[in-house]
């Protein structure tokens, strides 16, 4: 029942002007904006900001309570507690980042690709899908983790193997709605090929629901990295880890209760700057 | 103009925080058994006029000025006749249940009178006997189960709300028939909402033409028809594309 | 029977369900046929099929001289273009008029770069929307606008047959009436052959030079619009126009309307 004047509007520059205005109307999404910002930027200057290097041991200093010298304290071998945990920020994002970049396309792709042609492309990419998702996630990376020894590599292998489902599934079910659209079927009718259509006319509709879910799923993945560590099958010592350091501050825990407190409320902030992320915009796309 | 109206609606205006003049300044009154007709292109507030008088306005929309004043009920049927009925509940159930709600009556006795409602509405026996869920109902039927749901409210104002929009034309004319019939035996009023002027003009006594909120003129249907005063109704009446009129008359 | 389009024992079933039925027509070139028929009648399937979206089980589509192979080269797909009825639903809401004007353009080699400014700004004068649109994105217009950039975009690839789909349903009666006219002017410009659908009888008497009447996935009956809306040959067409709610006698109307 609305009516849409484009009469009275001007300027073609008027999109990007608008998505602008609309991210610093949209408290969630600035805020999580904000606080991811924090944290990669602490990440990057990490070097600049920090006098300490991140493994090296002072075994004078050990176990110290947060203080001016040692914002955060230290840990059982006198090294900064704050400066271990940027540095193992700088990994755990990283990995996050590079083990999702992969699946996330693989996953639209093939998404795309089976919502779109339909038929048995649909079927054998339906059927792996339901195959894996059987599977409990854990289990896989566990079984992938020994099999190719702890460290980053086996995060990235399982990533490979089943990070491209989740997207693979929304993505299907999004084409799926956006095929029955006239407007490709217009395309269709204007004699575009399939693979045009797919990318140029329903990549973008895609796209941002693909992304929202992109966020929600690094939350998880953060999550698994953070775990493989504490359980020592993860990123080995002493590259630094928010898992790892957990789990070796757990032997203090009542006397330096800090040293697992602190990465957990790292992974927490993370989780939840992510979110925010992704439900911001999710919100402002909805809205469009 | 009846003496006594049963609903006044008094200088009514609707806002959002985005268009404070949704609706603006609306009035109109309504005598017992008279159908008054809503016309107007989309966008012109007719709709939300008819939610106002039920008391179901959409989120983020409130009455800002005048008053509606009603000394009966009233019911609503909608476009949409699938959407307005539960697709998981058998029809004569969900008919059955507003019977017993509205009326007090027990299971055994609200769902004889459900099967009673159904028949003055003519949906065939087959349909009554078995429970059919609205999936299993041609959109005609549908709408007649709607139709009835609103009735057993015992309203005294039936609020159409584009009620034959969404269906074909020969079950469009059986349902105008249905509700008329209904309308001579069973005495309530209705406010028509419709963007069709052909069918306004077969539904109602009395017509107002709304545009952007307001009404530009309202009167008696076949006058309005045969003389509008304002640009705007001429403008209306003129799209309506013509049908030429059969040969030998209406029999066959 | 040479040009136009030619359609023999066309069927199309689904699951069982047979949506169209050795149907059998012809529409002469240059001339507009409308399609009437009410819901679930296989109107709306065979505009699909002719169009190409639908794969037919059984039957020839032809135009012209040339039979329509099941898998449709490019050539023969821009030869038939289709308008739909959900104006909301016609355009690619993430992509600008100019984009959506200009792709079937380069795709199909239609026009150079330095020309296709120029061609686009064409076909919106064509449908009478202002060059100020090309910049724009598809919710900034009304459900009349929209309908007028689809038929632009249509006509980019200079089709043969267009075939409309229900394309005033949505809009409110004013802006149809516009929207008709504008079909009626393109396909005297453009020597445009039409398959016209609508349920509205109005509609396809204002538009339509022949009217066919399709009934469960059958052709029910084909005439000329004059002997059609006068003295239609089947009880069902009769049945159609006898249900279409009129005005009352002595109704307003402008002297000067046709």
């Amino acid at each position: 029942m609305k009516t849409i004047s484009a009469h009275n509007l001007t300027g073609p520059s008027r999109k990007s002007q608008g998505t602008l205005r609309r991210i610093l109307k949209n408290p969630t999404l600035l805020g999580g904006i904000i606080m991811l910002a924090i944290l990669v930027l602490l990440a990057i200057l990490i070097p600049v900001i920090s006098p300490y290097d991140p493994s090296a041991q002072d075994l004078r200093a050990f176990l110290q309570p947060p203080s001016a010298e040692h914002w955060l304290g230290t840990d059982q071998l006198g090294r900064d507690l704050f400066t271990r945990l940027i540095y193992a920020a700088r990994t755990d994002l990283t990995i996050m980042v590079l083990a999702e970049i992969i699946p996330f396309c693989t996953g639209v792709f093939l998404g795309m690709l089976a919502g779109y042609y339909g038929k048995w492309i649909d079927n054998i990419i339906s059927l792996v899908t339901d195959t894996f998702v059987a599977f409990p996630f854990y289990l896989i990376v566990i079984i992938v983790a020994f099999a190719s020894g702890a460290g980053q590599r086996g995060i990235f292998i399982t990533f490979m193997l089943v990070g491209w489902i989740v997207f693979a599934r929304v993505t299907r079910g999004v084409t799926v709605s956006l095929r029955q659209q006239e407007w490709v079927a217009s395309a269709q009718t204007l004699g575009l090929s399939g693979i045009r259509i797919m990318f140029r006319h329903i990549l973008p509709n895609v796209l941002p629901q693909a992304v929202v879910v992109l966020m929600t799923d690094m939350v998880g993945l953060l999550v698994a990295i953070v775990t493989l560590g504490y359980l020592g099958i993860g990123i080995a010592p002493p590259t630094p880890d928010w898992g790892t350091m957990i789990s070796d501050g757990q032997s203090f825990i009542t006397t330096a209760w800090w040293l697992s407190a602190m990465p957990g409320l790292a992974v927490v902030y993370t989780g939840i700057a992510l979110s925010l992320v992704g439900d911001g915009l999710a919100d402002l796309w909805r809205r469009r | 103009m009846s003496m006594n109206p049963i609903l006044e609606v008094e200088a009514l205006t609707l806002s959002s925080r985005a268009n404070p003049k949704l609706v603006h300044n609306v009035s109109f009154s309504i005598g017992k058994g008279e159908t008054l007709g809503l016309v107007g292109e989309s966008g012109s507030g007719k709709s939300l006029t008819l939610r106002a008088i039920l008391g179901l306005l959409p989120q983020g929309i409130e009455q800002t000025g005048g008053q509606i004043k009603s000394s009966v009920s009233s019911a609503m049927v909608f476009q949409d006749p699938r959407g307005s009925l539960d697709p998981l509940c058998p029809v004569v159930k969900q008919l059955a249940e507003v019977i017993s709600y509205r009326q007090g009556l027990s299971r055994r006795a609200s769902r004889q009178a459900a099967l009673e409602l159904l028949e003055v509405l003519g949906l065939p026996l087959s349909l009554r006997q078995k429970d059919r869920y609205p999936s299993q109902l041609s959109g005609g039927q549908c709408q007649r189960v709607v139709i009835a749901l609103a009735l057993a409210c015992k309203p005294g104002i039936l609020l159409c709300d584009e009620p034959t929009t969404a269906l074909d034309v020969t079950v469009q004319e059986q349902i105008i028939e249905t509700i008329s019939a209904l309308q001579q035996e069973l005495g309530f009023a209705m406010v028509f909402v419709t963007h069709n002027l052909a069918v306004a003009s077969a539904m109602c006594s009395r017509l107002c033409v709304m545009r952007q909120g307001q009404i530009v003129e309202q009167g008696d249907t076949l006058s309005l028809l045969q003389a509008p005063q304002d640009a705007y109704t001429q403008m209306l009446i003129n799209s309506v594309l013509p049908v030429p009129v059969l040969e030998g008359g209406e029999q066959r | 029977m040479s040009q136009g389009l030619h359609i023999q024992d066309l069927t199309v079933r689904y699951d069982g369900v047979t949506a169209l039925d050795r149907i059998q027509l012809n529409i002469e070139e240059h001339t507009t046929l409308g399609l009437v028929g009410e819901s679930g009648s296989g109107k709306s399937t065979l505009a699909r099929v002719v169009a190409g979206l639908i794969v037919p089980d059984e039957g020839i589509i032809s135009l012209g001289e040339e039979p329509l192979t099941k898998k449709r080269s490019r050539a023969q797909r821009k030869k038939i273009q289709m308008i739909f009825q959900n104006p909301d639903a016609s355009l690619n809401p993430r992509l600008s008029i100019r984009q959506l004007l200009s792709e079937a353009l380069l795709f199909h080699g239609i026009v150079r770069r330095s020309g296709l400014e120029q061609r686009c700004l064409e076909l919106l004068a064509r449908v009478q929307i202002d060059g100020s649109a090309l910049d724009r994105y598809p919710h900034e217009f009304s459900g009349g606008q929209r309908q007028r950039i689809a038929i632009a975009r249509a006509l980019s690839v200079e089709p043969e047959l267009l075939i409309a789909d229900e394309p005033t349903s949505a809009l409110d009666v004013s802006v149809q009436l516009s929207v008709l006219e504008l079909f009626a002017s393109l396909k005297q410009e453009l020597n445009l052959t039409m398959l016209f659908i609508s349920h509205d009888m109005g509609v396809i008497h204002a538009i339509s030079d022949t009217v066919a009447v399709m009934r469960h996935g059958q052709l029910v009956e084909i005439n000329s619009k004059e002997r059609f809306f006068a003295r239609p040959d089947t009880a069902y067409g009769y049945q159609l126009l006898s249900a279409v709610p009129k005005m009352p006698a002595g109704t307003y109307s402008r002297r000067d309307t046709p």
